[in-house]
């Protein structure tokens, strides 16, 4: 089979896409691409490796994006899902959240006198204790903690319902939360 | 606004999140209560400083420059067909094949193992479209107390009509309706009043044989399932069970 009928076959229109504009779309996010892509594998090599696979990814698929559409949300999907399938893939044996997780009732009370407030939270701490986390509470905080997305962005990226995104959100910033209060070398759970 | 709610819109009003409404009424409950103010201001201090001292990992200049050589490359050549090239053809196919059977019967499987529980999963997300609908902008897509002008607005949208009542000489009048997905479907979301108090009315097609209509309580919010006619009905609402009740029944004669 020849290239161009491959090309064809697999929907792509490889030599249409224009490759300025697609630079200029997708670049201005490369940091945030991998700033996700660092915290969900938590290392450098397999966070460079994820945003180049999201990278080509975002590239061929370039031609179903229209223009005036999110890109920074567009691009950032593509990242979370490499990072998810790479996650599925090489660390299925971590603790994942549960499938029906959301469904349980929320940590409704913060009145936990074990979490006491940090006075001198540092960026090691919190970086130990969010690495403990699962997959879906760390994509979560870092889209909304660091990315500073509104629930309904997150929603489109994580692809589940805004309440959903909510809960989620609450649970995960407990979670961290207690971890941080805990006295330091005592937060393997 | 009560306690428990300000527990349950504690993050959604750290993120400003709330529509104009219920943040209001939030801020109010707050010069009310002490307690839920000092929960309030250890949470945002707590979120605060987690957030300033949360790390920032940016691509390193030699990864982008590299990034974009791999670009320009492509632009001649695409990366992906060098990379591939030595690859037979067929095999990529055959590989695709074995991964859609997969993925086919990875889907049957968890539909299996998923489904003695869906009763409860669909009453929860039945409440968290609830939640979700409180929030800005969300309530309604079409703003009409006329079951004549609600009705008409689903056509096209929804593969069902959805029968609009009109409860108003009940004290539930009608204040709009929107589309909402439950169920892994779309469905139609007709969202009633009872004083100052919203009822958020989800139905759609089931196959399920009529049911008497059975409450529930999730998350301090009262939820009302009921069949008939082959639709699924699930009203929701802050309103207490026995109003809700009532609803019920004045929407099933
Ligand atoms: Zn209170």
């Amino acid at each position: 089979m020849s290239e161009e009928i491959w090309n064809k076959r697999a929907g792509r229109e490889v030599r249409k896409i224009d490759h300025e504009l697609f630079e200029r779309t997708v670049l201005p996010y490369i940091n945030s691409a991998h700033n996700l892509a660092r915290w969900l594998t938590r290392n450098e090599h397999d966070a460079e490796d994820m945003v180049q696979e999201a990278f080509l990814r975002a590239l061929r698929s370039f031609d179903t994006f229209t223009a005036g559409r999110d890109a920074r949300a567009w691009f950032l999907t593509i990242v979370r899902n490499s990072c998810r399938t790479w996650h599925r893939q090489y660390r299925s044996h971590e603790t994942s959240m549960e499938w029906d997780m959301d469904a349980q009732p929320a940590v409704t009370a913060w009145s936990d006198p074990e979490a006491v407030l940090i006075k001198n939270a540092n960026s090691q701490l919190i970086r130990r204790a969010m690495e403990q986390l699962p997959f879906e509470y760390r994509e979560i905080l870092i889209l909304r903690e660091l990315e500073e997305l509104s629930y309904k962005e997150i929603a489109q990226i994580v692809e589940v319902p805004l309440g959903t995104v909510m809960s989620r959100l609450s649970r995960a910033r407990k979670e961290l939360y207690i971890r941080l209060g805990q006295p330091t070398g005592e937060m393997g759970v | 606004m009560s306690c428990q709610e300000v527990c349950e819109f504690l993050d959604a009003y750290v993120d400003k999140e709330l529509d104009v409404f219920t943040s209001s009424q939030f801020d109010r409950h707050l010069t009310e209560c002490a307690a839920c103010r000092a929960k309030y201001d250890q949470y945002q201090q707590m979120h605060d400083s987690v957030r300033v001292h949360m790390e920032y990992f940016p691509a390193s200049e030699e990864f982008v420059q590299k990034l974009r050589a791999q670009l320009h490359q492509s632009g001649r050549r695409p990366a992906e067909n060098i990379r591939r090239s030595w690859f037979p053809q067929w095999r990529v196919w055959a590989m695709a094949a074995s991964v859609v059977a997969v993925l086919l019967l990875t889907a049957v499987l968890l539909r299996m193992v998923r489904r003695p529980s869906s009763s409860d999963v669909l009453a929860e997300e039945v409440v968290s479209s609830h939640i979700r609908s409180l929030l800005a902008n969300h309530l309604s897509d079409v703003v009409s107390s006329d079951q004549h002008t609600v009705k008409p607005w689903f056509s096209g949208k929804l593969d069902f009509a959805p029968l609009v009542k009109d409860l108003s000489s009940k004290g539930f009048p009608l204040a709009g309706g929107r589309l909402d997905y439950l169920d892994d479907r779309p469905v139609a979301a007709l969202v009633y009043k009872r004083r100052q108090h919203t009822i958020n009315l989800f139905l759609w097609p089931s196959s399920a044989s009529n049911s008497r209509p059975r409450t529930l309580t999730i998350r301090g919010y009262n939820v009302v399932h009921w069949t008939h006619s082959h639709m699924a009905y699930w009203a929701v609402s802050d309103v207490n069970a026995g109003d809700l009740g009532e609803f019920a029944h004045d929407l099933e004669d």
